[in-house]
């Protein structure tokens, strides 16, 4: 029987690790993934699932350990945030370039300097170019679940990539909501037994991890293209099933209010509620499109769903320097390329700084300017302290 | 420098003179030709070529030698982890590969934090009996890889890391490590008009492996071929980490010619360079010793690297070497 409890985000993963039968997790604590680690540990310590546990002496070592245990057919899981993240970096490309199925949550943190421990999602948005599969969720109960479609997916034969799941720190990871813990058997229902091509195995040896010259190195680089361009078809066919299974699903990306909405804001994770609550608050004829899957970009579909769209006003917590707009706000701009959907940015809530709903009020008055063709700022900085400059 | 410290002094195995000790496996019996344990123990070498020839190794590489008698010991049931490096890149251009085990590699630094992942899963899906094995180079090991391998060592899982060291970064032009020697020229510690070359003495890694207190640590040569094979056995055979350092020549590296690869790989146990020695639960005892103690200077006029050194900077090496042999073997 499905549990129904009240918990902490962390919690929730937690919960997924141990419905996923993991089996080896390796994990290096950093604020705010700590809990999710402490708890995973915590389970162990009570029998409550049987895994491998290595405390790890780095986040370098978490992924490479990870990648060596997930090479000998192991299901792996491990979490991480921030600058843990950024040291992972090197050993990202790694896990995704030999194709190995690793699970890992990114309690999404600002990167340092200054050194903040807050919530936004550069250290994720950096690393989109990894070759990982990147979700962004908006609630608990959507990172529990989505640890449980990240093993689907990743493990899929035809995929075969790893999976980040990313939830914004101490905005999803600390805060307590009501969740439904699935029930073991119907998880187990949902997601096979982990079955490799090739592990390492003196039974049948392989040799992984070969230099791969100028002849070869492209073909590997196309093959992960293509096993994305899978993900991103077994993403929505794993969300389908697990709806059918578990009577919840998230799409792609979810479209709130969108009907005939000429001003659409679109942003990833929990700040999405808050942008709910402004929509409704003020009886605005505003779409929104939170956008769950980031990688694979599904590109196609969110071009239909944008296609009776006027302005769009994107809200992100991440900023590339030295382009002077948020990443998502210049792949939007690709995506809709040709289209005559106007693009606009709104950079928000960095290492922290509280998005408010007069935030994302003042972010559709900009895209409701633009609408009636008055000039406004391509992109705006949402609360910042202008006199502090 | 690392000092073998009263307590745990040194025993040379046993004691019989010293010249007419076994020089290739026990320093027990009589002279090798005559020694039955070396007739023995080469009887029992695998013929099993688990490393294949046809590698991109450079002619009289002494650290291919290393890779393949450690897979004569471990036979077929291993899995083998390898930091990038030398033997990495020389072994497994693709589609080729020398490894007729399953062999991963990952990065430079991480090859025993790999290998605690793949020993994690073994015993996570309940695979009994697979030995693990971690390659690194003495970069890969003492440098960059050294956080990695101290996290495993200290974690205590079941394996060996083998740290053949060719003393200095040689996959990527023969730059200077933390293992490099004194006085040695690479690419980035040049002999010139006011260098003399590297300033800085080995780093002492297998000690710093055994401050750990893990069950066994040994140094080896490659030109020691059934000592070091009789360690890397034990190292496979005792449950928990286990460290074998050795020390293994390279032909462009050192500047010398393929076919002195083992003699002077020979010369530097002979001369007191490199001294071959295990520490088994805290026991220290040397496999060892050499019959005649061989001038450093001796080693050094053999190899290109060393040729520039004057007679203070030799006298400064065999100094070195004086004081490591007083304090391992008791004599000068
Ligand atoms: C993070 C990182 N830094 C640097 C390198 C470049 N690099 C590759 S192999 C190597 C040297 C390897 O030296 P060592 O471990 O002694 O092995 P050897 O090549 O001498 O056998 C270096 C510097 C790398 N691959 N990765
Ligand atoms: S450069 Fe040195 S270590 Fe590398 S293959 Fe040649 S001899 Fe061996
Ligand atoms: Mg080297």
């Amino acid at each position: 029987m499905p549990r129904r409890d009240v918990m902490h985000g962390s919690r929730a993963v937690a919960e997924a690790v141990r419905l996923c039968d993991v089996k080896v997790v390796a994990a290096y604590p950093i604020t705010p993934q700590t809990h999710i680690v402490e708890d995973i540990a915590e389970m162990l310590a009570n029998g409550e699932f049987d895994a491998e546990y290595i405390m790890v002496e780095s986040e370098h070592s978490a992924m490479s350990a990870c990648i060596g245990a997930s090479a000998t057919g192991a299901r792996t899981f491990t979490a991480t945030a921030s600058q843990g993240l950024a040291l992972m970096h090197e050993v990202l490309w790694i896990a995704s370039g030999m194709r190995l199925p690793i699970v890992m949550v990114n309690a999404n943190r600002a990167l340092s300097a200054p050194i903040n421990i807050w919530n936004d999602q550069s250290d994720s948005i950096a690393e989109r170019d990894s070759g990982w599969v990147q979700i962004y969720v908006e609630t608990a109960q959507e990172a529990l679940d989505s640890v449980i479609q990240a093993y689907r997916i990743a493990e899929h034969e035809d995929v075969l990539l790893p999976v980040m799941v990313c939830m914004d720190g101490f905005v999803l990871t600390h805060t307590v909501e009501p969740v439904e813990v699935p029930d073991k058997e119907q998880v187990a229902e949902y997601l096979p037994e982990l079955r490799l091509p090739h592990v390492l195995d003196p039974e049948k040896p392989v040799t992984m991890g070969a230099l791969g010259d100028p002849n070869y190195y492209m073909e590997c680089r196309k093959q992960q293209e293509i096993a994305m361009e899978h993900a991103l078809r077994h993403a929505e066919q794993a969300d389908e099933e697990f709806r059918g299974i578990f009577g919840r699903g998230y799409g792609l990306f979810e479209e709130y209010n969108m009907q005939d909405a000429e001003v659409v804001l679109v942003t990833m994770g929990s700040v999405a509620g808050t942008v709910k609550e402004t929509i409704d608050m003020l009886g605005a004829d505003v779409g929104l499109l939170r956008l769950r899957l980031f990688r694979p970009f599904p590109k196609e579909a969110v071009r239909r769903a944008l296609s009776e769209a006027k302005v769009v006003n994107v809200i992100e917590k991440d900023v590339s320097v030295g382009f002077g707009e948020g990443a998502l706000m210049t792949e939007l701009k690709s995506v809709l390329y040709g289209s005559d959907v106007r693009v606009l940015g709104t950079v928000a809530g960095l290492g922290g700084r509280d998005i408010t709903t007069e935030h994302v009020r003042q972010a559709i008055e900009r895209a409701e300017r633009a609408l009636r063709g008055e000039k406004v700022e391509e992109v705006a900085w949402a609360g910042l302290k202008e006199e502090a400059l | 420098m690392g000092r073998f410290e009263g307590g745990s002094a040194v025993k040379v195995a046993a004691d019989i003179p010293s010249y007419v000790r076994c020089r290739h496996v026990c320093g027990a019996s009589l002279a090798a030709t005559r020694c039955f344990k070396f007739r023995k123990l080469v009887k029992e070498v695998s013929d099993e070529e688990l490393f294949a020839s046809g590698h991109r190794g450079c002619a009289g590489c002494g650290c291919t030698v290393a890779m393949r008698l450690a897979l004569k010991v471990a036979g077929r049931n291993v899995i083998v982890t390898h930091a990038t490096g030398c033997m990495e890149v020389i072994s497994s251009p693709y589609p080729e590969t020398a490894w007729r085990v399953p062999w991963i590699h990952v990065a430079f630094e991480n090859s025993a934090a790999v290998a605690s992942g793949v020993e994690a899963a073994l015993r996570a899906l309940g695979k009994k009996g697979i030995k693990v094995i971690a390659f690194g180079g003495d970069g890969g090991t003492v440098d960059i890889g050294f956080q990695a391998l101290s996290g495993a060592l200290e974690r205590g899982h079941d394996f060996v890391y083998i740290c053949y060291d060719n003393e200095a970064y040689m996959n990527t032009g023969i730059q200077r490590s933390g293992a490099t020697p004194y006085g040695a020229a690479t690419t980035t510690s040049p002999a010139g008009r006011v260098s003399f070359g590297n300033r800085t003495f080995k780093k002492d890694m297998p000690r710093i492996a055994a401050a750990h207190g893990i069950p066994y640590v040994a140094t080896a040569s490659v030109a020691f071929p059934l000592d070091y094979m009789e360690k890397v056995r034990k190292a496979l055979s005792i449950e928990g980490p286990a460290y074998v350092h050795v020390h293994a020549s390279c032909t462009p590296g050192w500047g010398i010619a393929s076919e002195k690869s083992i003699e002077v790989a020979r010369l530097a146990v002979d001369s007191g360079m490199w001294i071959l020695y295990e520490i088994e639960h805290g026991k220290a005892r040397v496999t060892y010793k050499p019959t005649v103690k061989r001038p450093v200077k001796e080693y050094l006029r053999m190899q290109k690297r060393f040729r520039h050194l004057s007679d203070e900077h030799i006298a400064v090496l065999q100094r070195y070497v004086d004081e490591r042999w007083k304090e391992v073997f008791g004599e000068d």
